[in-house]
Formats: C-alpha cells, sequence, structure tokens
C-alpha cells in the first residue's frame, strides 16, 4: 500500500516538468495567484471527443471469471456508503454502519466498505457504530452541496466533523470563485480546510457537472492538488450531471501526471450516479489502464455510493452459486 | 487504514473473454458466387484459407481460373442488360436496405468470421467492419433513387459491368465500399476478394440471396492474384481496385489504351502531425489509433509521427507507456487489442523492413507483451531517431510499426509530412483551429483528420492523391466512381 | 349460433409519445365516404395543441442531436412497420378515401417508399443544401443545413395518408419535429401511422398528431410563438391566408402547396435554416 501523506508537501519548485517521478520530485509551492493561473493554463488540453472515445472503449473491456470476483470484492471495500439525506436520522446512520462492517451477514467473507459518509451532525452516531471495525467516518463538510457560505462557516463545519471523529472530510470547491477566475480565492480555501482538517484526510469534491467541461475539471483537480488533496472527488450527487466515465479519465490523467511530476500520490472518488457492478468494474478498469494498478486501493480510489453495494453483493452471489440472486437476498436499507 | 480488505488486486488481470468460433458457421467449402448460385470452380480447382492465429485450416474455397471470371463477367453483363438497368431507382434502393438489414441481423456471425479469416481483434470486427458495412449500404441505399440530386447532372447513368478488387485488411467492409455505390448508381459486379481473407465476402454474397438480388447482378470470384488479373483483362467497364501500389501500376498499365474506368485505392505513409499545444492524452490514443489499429494493416495508417520537439520527450514518454498496455493475442478475446498479422508473407515483410530499421541506425522499441506460440505475430513496435532517408520512413510496412520524426515549425511539419510519394491521409494534433486548417491546406493527402485518426464514415469521401490512387469511396463523391459522368 | 361481436378501437392522439384522449375529453365521430360510421376518434383542443408543442420542442434537441445516420434509421424502421401493418391502413385509406382496395394498396405502397425515400434523405441534406463557401481571404466558411425547430403540419384534407406522411417525414428528415394535424374527415389513417411511429424507436415526441376540427385547431397551432414553421397543405385559399397571417406575427416559415410525388426538395427545404461559419487559417 501506498503511504498517502496527510499534510500537503511544501518543497521548492522544480521548473522542469519532470516525465516520471524523480528523487526529489516536489509540489511546486504556489506563491501567487498569476503563477497558479499560467500554471493551470499551461496544462495540455482535453478533447472531449477523444477523451469521451478513450472512456467507451475501455467499457468495452470484458472481466470475466476469478478477475471478476476479485474485482467485485475490491469495488466494495472502496465504497463510502453514503447517506445524506435531510431525512437522515441516528437510526437511519446505525443500520447503515451495520451494513457498512459486514455488507453481507450469511456470506462472512465479504468485505467491509471503506467508510461510511454522513453529515457533520452525525459524525459521532457514525463513529460510535463503526468502533474497531476498521471503516472510516467520512463527513462532508464546507456547506455541502452548494459551498455558499462565507469561509469561517466552512471551516467551523470542518472543525466541527472532525472534532466528532471523522476520519476524513469531504469538502466542496467553490465553483462559483473558479469558473469567475478568482481561483487563489479556491486555492485558499481548500489549502485553510486542509489544515482545519488535522489529521483527516481531505477529499476535494469538483462538482464537475458544475465545471462543465473537462479543460476546467483537468485545471480544478490540480489546483486541488496543489493546494494540499488528499482525494480528489467528482462531485456531490446533487447536481443533475454526476460522476461519469470520461470525466473519471481525465481527473485519473491528473493523479498519474500528478504523482509523476511531484512523487504524490493522490486519490479520486466517483461519487453519484455509480449503481450497478457493471459501471463500477468500468471505472475499475479505467483507474488500472489510466493511473495504474497502485491506485486500485481503497486508499486511492473510492466509490461513493448507496445502492451500488447491493448490486455488488447480488453479483457476488452470482459469481459464487451460478445463480441469480434476488434482490431480497439482501438487507434492504 | 487499520484494516485491509482481503482480497485487493495487485492489477487487473483480465481472464480470457473469448467469443465463441461456433458462430462463424464455418462450412468445409465454398464456392464462387455466379450468377446467382454457388458454383465450383470450372476445373475443379480450390485452395485453403487459414486461420492467421492458429495457422490451422478453416476451408477450403474454390479458385476461379479464367473460365469462371469469364463466366462471372457475362453473368453481370447479363443481368445488367436484362434486368438491373431497367430496375428503378427506388426499387434499387430498397434491395441496398434489405441487404443493410441482413448485415445487422448476422453481424455476430460475421464478425466472428472476419476475424478467424483475417486475424483482427474481435472488438474491432464486431464494433468497427461490420456496423460500418451495414452502414454503408444503409447511406447508398438512400442515393439509389435520389441520384439527380447528386450533383453530376439531371440523370446519371451507371457505367455498366464493374469488376471489383479488394485487399485482405477490411474483407467485409472493403467488399461494402465497393458493392454498395456500384449497384445504387446501377452497375452490375464482379468482385474478387483477396486470397487470404475471401469468407466474409461469402457470406455476403448468402445475404444478397437472402436479399433476393436479381441473380447476376453480384458475383463473387475468390482466388488469387491471377484471378484478379483475369478480372482486369475481361470486358468489364470499369475496374475498381484497393491494395499495393505495385499492383495498382499494373492495373492501371493493363487498362492503358482501353475505354475501362478505373480508380484506384493504394497504399500511404501517413503523417501524424503533433504540435505543442495539441490535448497530449488524446494525442497518445490517437497515435495508437493510427498504426496500431487492424495491426496497422491499413492503408491511411498513421505510420509516422512527426512530433514538435519541444513536446517529443512527453510525448514519447506517454506513448511508451500506452504501447505497454496494448495487449496482443487472440483475436477471438474480447479484450485483444491487437490481433494476428494476416499471412506468413506478410509477416515476413515486416520483419525485413524492421530489421533495415535497425541496420539504417534508428532506435528499436518494442512492446514486452507474451506473442502466442503459434500464429502470425508482431508486437507493436516503435522506431525513434528516424530520419527522412530510412526505408521504414518511406516505405510502406503495413504493420504495428511506427517511425517517429521530429520538426519545428508548421513549415518544416508540411515539408516532412508531404515528403513522400504517397499521399493518402494525414492527422493533424492542436488546439488551433487556424494551423490546423493552414496545414491541411498545404498537405498532400486524400484525407486530414484533425483531433483524430482512423475515422470512417459512408457519408464521407476517402481516398488518395498521388501514388496513393485516384476516385474516392464513400459520401456523395463516391457515386461518381460508378457513373457516367 | 352466434356470430361474434366485434372490438371497437377508438382512435387517440399522439403527443409526447403517449396516447391520450383530448384532454378536453370530447370525441367526435368519423365516417367513412359513404357517410356511414367508421370510429369516435379524440377531438383535440387548444390545451392539445400546447402540450403537443411543448412535446415537440423538447424532443427537438434530442432528434436533432441523433446522428443524421440514425435518423434515416429510425424513419426506414417507421417504413418497416407501416409496411407489416400495410394491410390495415390500406384498408382504412380505403374506406376513407372510398376507393378501391387496389387503388388503396397503391396509396400505401407509394407512401411507404416516400418514407423509405425521406429516410434516405436524413445523412443526405447536409451534403446536398451545405457546402464550402470560397470566400475571400485566408478563411475557411463553410455553410450547414440546420433545422427550423418545430413546424406544424395541417395535413391535406383528402389524401388521409400519401399526403399526410409526405408532409411529415419531410420535416423530420430535415431534424425537426412535427405537431401534424390530420385531414378532420379522414384522420384515421394519419392517427394509425402515428401508432406505428410510436414503435420506431422515434425519439418521443418528435411527431405528434392531434385529429379534430381544424378549423377549431388550426388558428391556435399557427399562432403560437414556439412554432418556427408551417405546412398549410390542408387549408383552403382563404384559410391559409388567414392563417398565413397569424404566423407572420413570429416570422413562421410557411409553406403552401408540396406536391407528395415530387422528386425535388421543395418540402424539403421549406424548413431548414442555413447556418454559416467563418474560420481563420494560420500557421
Amino acid at each position: 500500500m501506498v503511504e498517502v501523506s496527510p499534510a500537503p508537501l511544501r518543497l521548492v519548485v522544480d521548473d522542469e516538468r519532470a516525465l516520471r517521478p524523480r528523487p526529489g520530485a516536489s509540489v511546486p509551492v504556489v506563491e501567487s495567484e498569476a503563477q497558479l493561473r499560467s500554471l493551470l493554463r499551461g496544462l495540455a488540453g482535453v478533447d472531449a471527443v477523444g477523451a469521451e472515445a478513450r472512456a467507451a472503449k475501455l467499457a468495452t473491456r470484458s472481466l470475466k471469471r476469478e478477475t471478476k470476483r476479485a474485482a467485485i470484492d475490491l469495488a466494495l471495500s472502496m465504497v463510502d456508503l453514503t447517506t445524506l439525506e435531510g431525512a437522515d436520522t441516528p437510526g437511519r446512520v446505525a443500520s447503515l454502519c451495520a451494513k457498512a462492517r459486514r455488507p453481507d451477514p450469511e456470506e462472512p467473507d465479504t468485505p467491509a466498505v471503506a467508510a461510511v459518509c454522513v453529515y457533520p451532525d452525525l459524525v459521532a452516531t457514525a463513529r460510535a457504530h463503526l468502533v474497531g471495525s476498521g471503516v472510516r467516518v467520512a463527513s462532508v463538510a464546507t456547506a455541502f452541496p452548494s459551498g455558499r457560505a462565507s469561509r469561517a462557516v466552512k471551516l467551523l463545519d470542518v472543525a466541527d466533523a472532525v472534532a466528532a471523529g471523522a476520519d476524513e472530510v469531504d469538502m466542496v470547491l467553490d465553483r462559483g470563485a473558479f469558473l469567475s477566475g478568482r481561483l487563489g480565492e479556491v486555492f485558499d480555501e481548500v489549502v485553510a480546510v486542509r489544515e482545519a482538517c488535522g489529521p483527516a484526510h481531505l477529499k476535494v469534491i469538483l462538482e464537475v457537472g458544475e465545471l462543465v467541461t473537462y479543460d476546467n475539471v483537468r485545471r480544478a483537480s490540480w489546483l486541488a492538488m496543489l493546494a494540499g488533496a488528499d482525494f480528489i472527488k467528482t462531485s456531490t450527487g446533487k447536481v443533475a450531471v454526476s460522476a461519469t466515465l470520461p470525466t473519471a479519465l481525465v481527473m485519473l490523467e491528473a493523479v498519474r501526471d500528478f504523482a509523476e511530476s511531484t512523487g504524490r500520490l493522490v486519490g479520486v472518488k466517483a461519487a453519484g450516479g455509480i449503481r450497478t457492478t457493471k459501471e463500477a468494474l468500468r471505472y475499475l478498469v479505467v483507474v488500472n489502464e489510466t493511473a495504474g494498478s497502485a491506485w486500485l486501493d481503497p486508499a486511492l480510489f473510492r466509490f461513493g455510493a448507496s445502492s451500488l453495494v447491493n448490486d455488488l453483493l447480488l453479483q457476488r452471489r452470482k459469481q459464487r452459486s451460478g445463480a441469480y440472486a434476488r434482490p431480497d437476498r439482501v438487507s434492504v436499507d | 487504514m487499520e484494516e485491509r480488505p482481503a482480497s485487493t488486486l495487485s492489477a487487473l488481470e483480465y481472464d480470457p473473454a473469448p467469443e465463441s468460433a461456433g458462430l462463424a458457421r464455418l462450412r468445409e467449402g465454398y464456392g464462387l458466387f455466379i450468377g446467382g448460385a454457388f458454383v465450383e470452380a470450372a476445373d475443379g480447382a480450390t485452395f485453403e484459407t487459414i486461420n492467421p492465429a492458429t495457422e490451422e485450416p478453416l476451408a477450403r474455397v474454390a479458385q476461379a481460373g479464367e473460365a469462371d471470371v469469364a463466366a462471372a463477367v457475362a453473368a453481370a453483363r447479363r443481368a445488367y442488360d436484362k434486368v438491373w438497368r431497367k430496375t428503378t431507382g427506388a426499387q434499387r434502393s430498397k434491395y441496398l436496405f434489405r441487404i443493410a438489414r441482413l448485415i445487422q441481423e448476422r453481424s455476430r456471425e460475421l464478425a466472428v468470421l472476419e476475424s478467424l479469416d483475417n486475424g483482427k481483434p474481435i472488438r474491432e470486427s464486431r464494433d468497427i467492419d461490420v456496423p460500418l458495412a451495414a452502414a454503408h449500404f444503409f447511406y447508398y441505399a438512400g442515393w439509389a433513387d435520389k441520384l439527380e440530386h447528386a450533383g453530376f447532372g439531371p440523370d446519371p447513368r451507371p457505367l455498366g459491368v464493374a469488376g471489383q478488387i479488394i485487399p485482405w485488411n477490411f474483407p467485409l467492409l472493403m467488399a461494402a465500399w465497393k458493392l454498395a455505390p456500384a449497384l445504387a448508381a446501377g452497375n452490375t459486379c464482379v468482385l474478387k476478394p483477396a486470397e487470404t481473407t475471401p469468407l466474409s465476402a461469402l457470406v455476403l454474397a448468402e445475404i444478397l440471396q437472402q436479399a433476393e438480388l436479381p441473380d447476376g447482378v453480384v458475383n463473387v470470384v475468390t482466388g488469387d492474384g491471377s484471378t484478379g488479373a483475369a478480372l482486369v483483362a475481361s470486358p468489364v467497364d470499369k475496374v475498381a481496385f484497393t491494395g499495393s501500389t505495385e499492383v495498382g501500376k499494373v492495373i492501371q498499365r493493363r487498362l492503358a489504351g482501353r475505354p475501362t474506368r478505373l480508380t484506384l485505392e493504394l497504399g500511404g505513409k501517413g503523417a501524424n502531425i503533433v504540435f505543442d499545444d495539441a490535448p497530449l492524452d488524446e494525442v497518445v490514443e490517437g497515435i495508437v489509433d493510427g498504426i496500431f489499429f487492424n495491426q496497422g494493416h491499413v492503408c491511411c495508417a498513421g505510420s509516422r509521427l512527426l512530433v514538435q520537439e519541444s513536446v517529443a520527450e512527453d510525448v514519447l514518454h506517454r506513448l511508451r507507456r500506452r504501447v505497454d498496455q496494448l495487449r496482443v493475442g487472440d483475436p477471438l478475446d474480447k479484450n485483444t487489442d491487437v490481433g494476428a498479422i494476416n499471412s506468413a508473407a506478410q509477416l515476413e515483410k515486416i520483419r525485413e523492413l524492421t530489421a533495415w530499421g535497425e541496420r539504417e541506425g534508428a532506435t528499436r522499441y518494442t512492446s514486452p507483451c507474451a506473442l502466442p506460440e503459434r500464429g502470425y505475430w508482431f508486437a507493436p513496435t516503435v522506431f525513434t531517431d528516424v530520419a527522412q532517408t530510412h526505408r521504414i520512413a518511406r516505405e510502406e510496412v503495413f504493420g504495428p510499426v511506427l517511425s517517429v520524426l521530429t520538426f519545428r515549425t508548421p513549415e518544416e511539419a508540411v515539408a516532412k509530412a508531404n515528403n513522400t510519394t504517397y499521399g493518402l491521409a494525414c492527422g493533424v494534433w492542436s488546439e488551433k483551429g487556424s494551423r490546423t486548417l493552414w496545414v491541411a491546406e498545404r498537405l498532400r493527402a486524400g484525407v486530414v483528420w484533425a483531433n483524430t485518426y482512423n475515422r470512417f464514415d459512408p457519408a464521407s469521401p476517402f481516398g488518395g492523391v498521388r501514388e496513393s490512387g485516384f476516385g474516392r469511396e464513400g459520401g456523395r463523391h463516391g457515386l461518381e466512381a460508378y457513373l457516367d459522368v | 349460433m352466434s356470430e361474434r361481436l366485434d372490438v371497437r378501437k377508438t382512435y387517440k392522439l399522439l403527443v409526447g409519445g403517449a396516447f391520450p384522449r383530448s384532454e378536453s375529453g370530447r370525441s367526435y365521430e368519423v365516417l367513412d365516404a359513404k357517410g356511414r360510421f367508421l370510429a369516435n376518434v379524440a377531438q383535440a383542443s387548444r390545451k392539445d395543441v400546447r402540450d403537443a408543442v411543448v412535446a415537440a420542442r423538447s424532443a427537438q434537441r434530442a432528434w436533432w442531436s441523433l446522428t443524421p445516420y440514425n435518423r434515416g434509421q429510425v424513419l426506414y424502421r417507421l417504413a418497416e412497420m407501416a409496411e407489416a401493418r400495410g394491410r390495415e391502413l390500406a384498408e382504412q385509406v380505403g374506406r376513407a378515401e372510398g376507393i378501391r382496395a387496389t387503388e388503396a394498396r397503391a396509396t400505401v405502397a407509394r407512401s411507404i417508399d416516400r418514407l423509405v425515400w425521406y429516410a434516405g434523405w436524413c445523412d443526405k441534406v447536409a451534403q446536398v443544401l451545405g457546402g464550402q463557401n470560397p470566400v475571400a481571404g485566408p478563411y475557411f466558411n463553410f455553410s450547414v443545413p440546420v433545422p427550423s425547430g418545430v413546424v406544424g403540419v395541417l395535413a391535406d384534407q383528402a389524401s388521409s395518408l400519401e399526403a399526410f406522411v409526405d408532409a411529415v417525414a419531410a420535416p423530420l428528415a430535415a431534424g425537426n419535429t412535427v405537431v401534424a394535424l390530420a385531414s378532420e374527415t379522414r384522420p384515421i389513417p394519419a392517427a394509425l401511422l402515428g401508432e406505428m411511429s410510436a414503435t420506431s424507436d422515434l425519439v418521443p415526441g418528435a411527431l405528434n398528431v392531434l385529429t379534430g376540427r381544424t378549423g377549431e385547431v388550426a388558428p391556435v397551432l399557427a399562432s403560437h410563438e414556439d412554432v418556427d414553421g408551417l405546412d398549410l397543405a390542408g387549408a383552403d385559399d382563404v384559410f391559409a391566408g388567414e392563417l398565413a397571417a397569424l404566423a407572420a406575427e413570429t416570422v413562421t416559415r410557411v409553406l403552401r402547396g408540396a406536391d407528395p410525388q415530387d422528386r425535388g426538395l421543395k418540402r424539403l427545404r421549406a424548413f431548414v435554416e442555413t447556418s454559416t461559419v467563418w474560420h481563420t487559417i494560420g500557421p
């Protein structure tokens, strides 16, 4: 397993664009908005047609037998089991935590999921129900999902989640500031949240459905990584367009290139709209063929999902018994 | 994390996902298709077609001699005079629509058969060759009753009987490219498939029977080069040839002084030009599609990579990483990216030219992929430090071999790209539209792809300039090759 | 032995891929050419027109964003469906128009062939109507035909199927979506074609078929601000003049008098706009 550094590395910038990780490769220090802007503009553009064609081609990869079994278990272990509703209650969170620990009680070797993801006020509940399980607690913060609040409020939101025991914080990028070109503001905010997270891992939600273009996705990915993100995440799941395969492809290219030029590995979380095993396995193929096998690890790739887990469990049973399982075989949460 | 899941994969090692060979419904023997019936050669001669991925025989196929070719041409002539020239455009249109539908309905069988006989990955035969073949029939079906709108005058006439000789790299697709416009325009056809890949054209003949196309409107004569020579020598009104420049020149010489119309779609040495402002990740995909698609057995392959010096190192690093990922092997495996070389002879030619590349001082990089023991295989190969004078920069390898050269300015890129006797296709990669158009205007090539490569569509004309041939296939322009205009 | 009682069908509207009775709940009696009762048919109201235009507008983007090749496949599929139900169509055309069975069958055959003809046009319109323009200077300049948008069709009153097919297939082939008002007295063949279109992979809402009183519905369609084109085949000269005047309020394109057997492009061109792009050329 690759060790993910929780705090951003702050080393001196190396002008030359490295093509592979070298000894001493480092994350450039961003000193001004102008410098950040030119750095982001210097990134190669993304041709939408080509990126979508590549993703579609990878989606035709066929996983069979052993690979499929292992991939289903891997996907399960990568899930951030999520509930982010106004109607969430401690009872709902408790039941989700039980599911997270033992997704399929009749199949004891089923791996636990990576984390349970809740709003900050339910972090303590989740924490209590996950003690000793190895399942982490993730919390959205920073005025999720819109991010439309003052910096102070956002930082309080983060501090609240961390104090309640969140291992991971999912913040939302300020899309308004990003789209209007106030890149320095966006960057500073991520840095400030990173500091407020303390030991907790920081996932930065780009909300790709609002960034719209792949060029924006690539630039926002780099901005978040430069500012210290441990993960970059596609979406909140609260707007019309969530994770798509080509968007994930572009983000995986970004983490791959970032790792090569800085030596630092950043994770990717695909969230929203991924409901079936078939879709999840397509993401794993894209991970494998874009960032590489180092990212086939819950420390570097996650699914933000809820209904996906049950489909994975049903397919897992199908792989073992050969018969399609009925949906009521697994628990409804 | 405190606890590791039990089953983390180190990498996704795809298990084989093979398509069943039984879907091809192979038969032991295949006859010639003359006058609406399958017949043996007059002298009973046959030849064997093999699976290049295993070197095992697939079927025996009739070898058409001069008498058979004469019979096929006579059948086509009769069908033209008695039936087809009197058939309305609307009727021809509906026959072509039927054929298109039947190809769609038998697409799985055709895809498997094509991969068996040719060696191409099932992913390509399934997703490209067969659907595009159907699409060509659909497209030209629509023209058959609209010829007066095609821009060739109020009442354009067909030529008569067309002799059509097609290559082994896209056997079914090339048959569709030849037959669909010819039939739409009102001609009858004698089609001669390549010696190493005759099967899909014969299944297409079955489809024509199912579509109840009148007897003799299309005839298929299988055989070697002598069959093709006999067809060129016969009294046809039109010869359409796709294949090597060498053979194309022979055909043009043979037809010199005869009134027979001719179109030629020949070889190429396409340049894929990458500027420093290009979308680099997509560039890498385009380079890979350009040269490793169909094992590089593509006349318009982007076999020369011209990359701007300022990004050369970055592009090559990305390219090498990507080439290492290519999965070479069983063409019927749905995860295969690069299949088998079509024949022993072609493999030998590729080996010879790549040996010259090393001898002349280029640096060779070969993908470390494992190759099967039996069959004809060649690992994806990239040559750097290539000079314009090297044979691998000038001659068509027709295999998965890329030659990399660099340039500094747009003028230099154009000069180097045009420094070839061919002129089929080029690629331009840049996010700057005005530069792309500027370069495209100056490239001497029949097709220029910008920020993409190896795209084909029935609505788009395709064909070369200079020694890559003349005449166009596809699109409105493709009708001209079969009209008396 | 008692004779079997047949099950009779009410013909409904086609709006947004669904088959509602009129929102007004009204229907009217349709008679055959000899004045005998044929069936009850839904009688569309102003609100049905409103719903149909909304459906057509929201389908237009989806229909136009299909590849031209796909649009051709869909229209060809409609021809396949019509061929399979050709006997039913011929029977209804015969009753509606009071013509002999052989003549009715020939009418249906011509209508299906016309669909095939338009299916083939989908991926050729741009090649025939568009092209590069050789402007002076370092510019690449090209024009492409794009659909006008939503086309209202007031179908021919006499020719129940053949003219209807021509009037709706032409704008569809060019990428428009259509709200068609069938012949008032002979609406059943058009309603049947609507049913077939719903099983032809046509984008729901791309073709909407209304039946009802022409005098009531046509002015609503003609004056609707979100209708971009209007084919007035089914109106006499006076009525057409009134409708065209209503259409003028929003500069709606108006077509009058196209022949369903014409080999030209009048109908295909009628609801097509020319969009021109300039691009610089330079190193």
